[in-house]
């Protein structure tokens, strides 16, 4: 190891800072909706503080005023969040093994997507108390934000949350677009999506559906039909020639350079894994 | 109340499990690249699902949730984050809202 110093529960806090104030606004957006929907005050605080999912929330409580029933609301928010298996899969690769069990329940609590983001994106050694300050100072954005938004609701100009109605899918576009300009799997999944959620809403006798269904078809049909049409590719598939071994390896670590700020987990998993093939066949080699 | 105090917790159950599970006992990765496309491929499909047709009502006006929507698809083509989306679309909905006010 390096001189380098630890990562702090205070490096992380700050780094959580903006995550925080991000979080205030969207909840806050939230608190609204819940008590809109004519919930009591207790509802939208108990979910904030127990679910710590952005995405997962705004479906289950808005299913929930819809009327679904409590499967239906479970099976969605269980889809929406089979995300975080894989996002909790590479941090688990990143933590040192003296972190055990209990640590690691309580870390898999604040797993939120930018939450992971900033621990990922960290090129020193993670720690327990790194990882907890950032989400600590999230935590608290996301529930003051859910506070705040489901007791002033009355104070908040209609006009204002009426505007306030479009944040969360804004976050959902901001979410999805990047992705979707990258590979043109992703952009297959999406327009299969919004044409089944289109033709679910818009046909007669197949809108009497509710939206928590036609959330789970429309994902697992687009995404069982863009799996068989282009598969998500990985690296480690690529065939390597032993003649340009060592180029390859060396453009695999510039890659890595690059990418840092805007990875994702699985490019640099196979970032990772193809510069240590190279190496080991480098190795041969010599 | 008590079926929205089991659907609180039973929405927290299953927020927590696809977070924890990987973290404590399953380490290794999927290998079945079929199922890890899928995996992969579905979250997209879901919120994708999730923002369309259903973004058009989400305000008070159609013209200013297009108008939202327009600004939110543009910035976050240009790789802005989270919170500039965000917020850009909701001061567009609301330029929008205010303009019909007064018309």
């Amino acid at each position: 190891m390096t001189l380098e110093k630890k990562l702090t529960y205070k490096d992380g806090f700050k780094l959580g800072i903006p995550i925080c104030l991000g979080y205030f606004s969207v909840s806050l957006a939230f608190g609204l909706m819940a008590m809109q929907g004519g919930l009591p005050l207790w509802a939208p605080l108990l979910t904030s503080l127990t679910n710590f999912t952005g995405t997962g929330q705004f479906a289950g409580i808005s299913l929930f005023i819809s009327g679904a029933s409590i499967a239906e609301i479970t099976f969605t928010v269980l889809m929406i969040n089979i995300r975080y298996f894989l996002l909790s899969m590479s941090v688990s690769q990143k933590l040192p093994k003296e972190i055990g069990l209990g640590k690691r329940l309580l870390m898999a609590f604040g797993m939120t997507d930018e939450n992971f983001a900033v621990i990922y994106a960290q090129s020193r050694q993670l720690t327990f108390p790194f990882c907890i300050g950032v989400m600590t100072s999230s935590y608290m954005g996301w529930f003051g934000g859910t506070l705040v938004g489901a007791v002033l609701q009355n104070i908040i100009p209609a006009m204002l949350t009426a505007a306030l109605g479009i944040m969360i899918y804004a976050m959902f576009v901001a979410i999805v677009t990047p992705s979707a300009k990258e590979s043109k799997a992703v952009l297959g999944v999406v327009v299969i999506a919004v044409a089944i959620s289109c033709l679910f809403r818009y046909t007669p006798y197949l809108n009497k559906l509710s939206k928590g269904w036609v959330y789970v078809i429309a994902g697992l049909v687009s995404a069982v039909v863009m799996a068989l049409i282009l598969p998500y590719k990985d690296e480690e598939d690529k065939p390597n020639s032993d003649e340009n071994v060592q180029d390859s390896s060396e453009e695999s670590k510039q890659d890595m350079l690059q990418s840092e700020q805007s990875i994702t987990p699985n490019e640099l998993d196979n970032a990772c894994e193809e510069l240590m093939t190279n190496l080991e066949k480098g190795d041969k080699l010599c | 109340m008590l079926k929205l105090m089991i659907a609180i917790l039973c929405m927290a159950a299953v927020s927590y499990i696809p977070r924890m599970l990987p973290l404590v006992i399953f380490r290794g990765k999927i290998k079945n690249n079929f199922v890890k496309s899928v995996v992969n491929y579905m979250p997209y499909g879901i919120l994708s699902a999730m923002i369309f047709p259903e973004v058009l009502y989400s305000t008070g006006h159609m013209i200013s949730a297009v108008v939202g929507f327009g600004v939110a698809i543009i910035l976050s083509w240009r790789k802005l984050g989270l919170l500039p989306v965000a917020v850009c679309s909701t001061a567009g909905v609301f330029l929008v809202e205010l303009i019909l006010k007064f018309c």
